[in-house]
């Protein structure tokens, strides 16, 4: 399976950035598939299927990554990831509803 | 960030007792208390929090490591500290192995960036499994804080 390797570049849009619990969720879904997913920035990639590996990133709001993945399932394998960073990581509300009440 | 901004060499503990995931965090949480970085009347709710956080997902991190946090408005700064148990604590890890070596934190909430750069800290150490294994090794809590000043001194660093 001499597959071209595919490409993709998202952004870390919740504000808390890539902390444990998106990382949790991107291994979760990166598990799912056989292909091979590399996620970084820079020269630096880490492996999409480790959490320790994902926090090294240290990926703050705003970072954009580039997503790459090789293998059979590549193709979906970078949709789904990339439908987690487009959401958020479902997080936006979670954060919205502890932030303390503004005094008006 | 180095591990010296924000873990609390006086609330280190090597051979941790607990053998549960409420009663480690209890126990490390205890160890703040003890060393003066949160408020007593602070400390049950402290516990709940982090306790909620890890029925979100087990922060179980694999490599027999787990990062229980929280984010609580008690405290002005990050604090952190580490905890070894020599037998290894079913955490509900990701990769189902049990936990020995415990990195509590907590932060305050409008920190978020502070957070992260503290996982990043750890996880970038712990990448290097001869950190990691004296790490589990250590009997001491000076033998912790020898190691965690060594890893700030980049002695372990592996990329």
């Amino acid at each position: 399976m001499s597959n071209a390797p595919f490409r993709r570049i998202v952004t870390v849009n919740n504000p808390e950035g890539l902390h444990a619990r998106p990382a949790d969720m991107l291994v979760r879904t990166a598990n799912k598939f056989t292909a091979e997913i590399m996620i970084g920035k820079d020269s630096e990639f880490v492996d999409c299927k480790s959490i320790l590996s994902l926090l090294t990133l240290g990926a703050a709001q705003g970072t954009e990554l580039t997503l790459t993945a090789q293998g059979d399932d590549a193709a979906q394998a970078l949709e789904s990831i990339a439908k987690l960073f487009d959401g958020g990581f479902d997080e936006t509300n979670l954060v919205r509803g502890v932030e303390p009440a503004v005094d008006s | 960030m180095k591990f010296s901004d924000f873990i609390t060499k006086d609330a280190i503990r090597a051979e941790l007792k607990a053998e549960t995931k409420e009663a480690v965090i209890q126990e490390l949480v205890q160890a703040l208390l003890d060393a003066g970085e949160i408020e007593a009347d602070q400390q049950e709710d402290i516990v709940a929090s982090i306790m909620k956080r890890e029925e979100l997902g087990s922060t179980g991190i694999g490599r027999g490591v787990a990062v229980p946090h929280t984010k609580h408005p008690s405290v002005q700064k990050l604090v952190g500290t580490v905890g070894v148990s020599e037998s290894g604590v079913d955490f509900d890890s990701l990769d189902g192995e049990r936990v020995q070596l415990f990195f509590l934190l907590i932060s305050p909430p409008e920190r978020p960036g502070d957070h992260l750069r503290a996982l990043e800290n750890i996880s970038r150490q712990l990448r290097d499994e001869t950190f990691c294994r004296f790490l589990k090794q250590s009997k001491t809590a000076d033998d912790i804080n020898q190691l965690l000043k060594e890893a700030d001194d980049n002695q372990f660093v592996s990329g």
